[in-house]
């Protein structure tokens, strides 16, 4: 299954990456270089593994549903690009 | 008593508790080397009116009897931990003069015991690299060169600022963090002592997340009790992570100069990787050695996966990110490249703000994640990991530690290695699976190399054990008597 630029265009816009049209050849042979690397994975018997998701074997902890922080706009628009009567300004999304 | 610089973070809160020298004054000494060191770009950004205005407080705690346990002592921050109203940007152009309003518990602990910011450390973007070569704002020098050679050497990566400022004595210790051996090569690149703790001992609240199953903050330092006493102040349960893990914090320093008779030392056979440089196989012989003569148990163990820890993490690392990496679309803060749809400000934001490697994972994590590909790799991955700590658990069944090369080679020349991903990839290839399997690894300096560069080994542990490393690796270090310092050709 290899990388070509066309997949490569796809999983760019996918992530919201912008790539340009010169980079897409030079990057699907990065990415097949990295996955062919990858693919010695398949020599593993995996039959009836668990798979891992975390590093430690704990239940997720719960708390009570409370609010226990919050309140203070002037904080959470400080690094804002853009803000305006306590609202992040952003691109229209609706035409 | 030479310059207060040179001293460990020991010596100085003696020091200091002694009312010798003032924090004040260890403080602008560790100023002014700063201040001298920009050769290196070890630092990003210097706090020297923040690291004073901290001294004169610790200054007067001291004079109260109130000390912390880390009263007064300067110490440098990876740019990764968030610290309240100084700039912090894990070294992206996209997190542009980002300013937290929030303080990481990591550093949050440290302030609380005393502790003095002299700056933040310079790093790889986003924490992904192993040569300190993808930080935005350039990389980091290591201080140490080959001898009769004035070429530039990298200090690794991704905490290569945080090794390179502890080793040029800019700091007493610094904190540092360890996705895929982030914290050992650069301290095996530099003659310093790096430890990542158990997962889930230290915070990672405030901490710029990468891969979040894997990253774990820990401290790089002068000495393996140096990184005992830092690390006993940055661990900590936190609710605020909910893999934080509700243990007690040991008095890690106390572990150190215990006697390790009888202590059972496994020597994996994997990591006799092909290619590895013959001082470096004759390094791992040697501290096999040492171990012996401290009356440590020699044990031969198999870790059969090991191999397939790299490809394994180069898909769970990568997916992670590129999942975490999707919070910068420039809405709510860093950079904001403009655009005439909503996609397209989102696609030139991320395009203009991410540099190469970055892009390069959170390509790889979008593949891999996508429909199709999931079960492929990333279930498949995660399958191999358990397998991989499943052989740590083997291992740990008929010993107490194991023994192991840090790095498979010394620090090497700046720009050598990114020219293909995968060559620079294979530097984390002794200290990945760690990560991986979640338990406790310890990289300490035992010797120098033909052209007089450091050279590391590891000791990797049980879950929750760091004691037993922070005691083996203490009869290491007395062993290797490690005493060799870079020249201080940076200080201008």
């Amino acid at each position: 299954m290899a990388i070509d630029a066309a997949t490569v265009r796809k999983v760019a816009l996918l992530a919201r990456l912008s790539e340009s049209e010169e980079r897409l050849e030079p990057l699907a042979r990065e990415l097949n270089g990295i996955m062919t690397w990858i693919d010695m994975l398949d020599e593993v018997d995996v039959e009836g593994v668990e798979p891992m998701a975390s590093a430690v074997d704990l239940k997720l902890p719960m708390r009570e549903d409370v609010v226990t922080e919050g309140g203070d706009p002037a904080k959470v628009l400080a690094n804002a690009p853009s803000s305006k009567d306590n609202f992040f300004v952003v691109p229209k999304v609706v035409e | 008593m030479g310059e207060l610089t040179s001293l460990t973070l020991k010596a100085a809160l003696d020091g200091l508790k002694a009312k010798t020298f003032s924090s004040v004054e260890i403080t602008q000494a560790h100023v002014d080397a700063v201040a001298k060191s920009k050769a290196l770009n070890a630092y990003i950004l210097e706090t020297p009116e923040r690291a004073l205005q901290m001294a004169a407080a610790a200054d007067a705690r001291i004079a109260r009897g109130e000390a912390g346990l880390l009263e007064g002592a300067p110490l440098g921050i990876k740019d990764l931990f968030c610290t309240e109203s100084f700039r912090t940007t894990a070294a992206s152009k996209i997190l542009g003069d980002f300013k937290p309003t929030y303080e990481s518990t990591v550093t949050a602990n440290l302030w609380r015991d005393g502790a003095v910011m002299l700056g933040k450390l310079n790093l790889d973007e986003f924490a992904m690299g192993s040569a300190n070569e993808t930080s935005a704002f350039g990389p980091v020098t290591n201080p140490w060169r080959a001898a009769g050679s004035n070429q530039s050497l990298t200090p690794g990566g991704s905490s290569g600022g945080s090794a390179a400022a502890v080793a040029a004595d800019l700091c007493l210790g610094a904190t540092a963090t360890d996705t895929g051996g982030s914290i050992r090569q650069p301290a095996a690149f530099t003659g310093t002592v790096g430890i990542k703790p158990t997962y889930g001992r230290c915070s990672r609240w405030g901490i710029v997340a990468f891969a979040s199953s894997l990253d774990q903050a820990g401290p790089i330092a002068k000495t393996v009790e140096d990184a005992a006493i830092l690390l006993r102040s940055m661990s900590g349960h936190d609710v605020k992570d909910s893999t934080s893990l509700p243990v007690d914090v040991p008095d890690f320093a106390s572990f150190v100069g215990k006697s390790v008779k009888g202590l059972r030392i496994g020597v994996p056979k994997e990591y006799r990787v092909d290619g590895m440089p013959a001082e470096i196989e004759a390094l791992w012989a040697q501290g096999i050695a040492w171990l012996k003569e401290a009356g440590c148990e020699i044990v031969d163990v198999s870790l059969p996966h090991t191999k397939y820890a790299l490809p394994t993490y180069y898909i769970v690392a990568p997916a992670e990110a590129s999942s975490n990496l999707a919070r910068y679309d420039g809405m709510r803060y860093g950079l904001r490249a403009e655009g005439k749809t909503l996609a397209d400000v989102y696609q030139n934001t991320r395009g203009a703000g991410f540099g190469d490697e970055v892009k390069r994972r959170i390509l790889i994590g979008a593949y891999v994640l996508s429909a199709g590909y999931y079960d492929a790799y990333y279930l498949k991955a995660q399958k191999v990991r358990r397998r991989i700590a499943d052989d740590f658990k083997a291992a740990f069944e008929k010993c107490d530690a194991l023994l192991t090369p840090a790095t498979p080679s010394a620090a090497f020349p700046i720009g050598q290695k990114d020219v293909d991903p995968v060559t620079m990839y294979l530097n984390d290839v002794f200290t990945v699976t760690a990560n991986l399997a979640g338990v406790p690894a310890m990289s300490i300096p035992a010797g120098l190399d033909k052209d007089g560069l450091p050279l590391g080994l590891q000791l990797i542990g049980r879950t929750l054990d760091e004691g037993t490393l922070f005691s083996l690796g203490g009869a290491l270090e007395k062993a290797a008597d490690f005493r060799a310092k870079p020249k201080a050709w940076w200080a201008s």
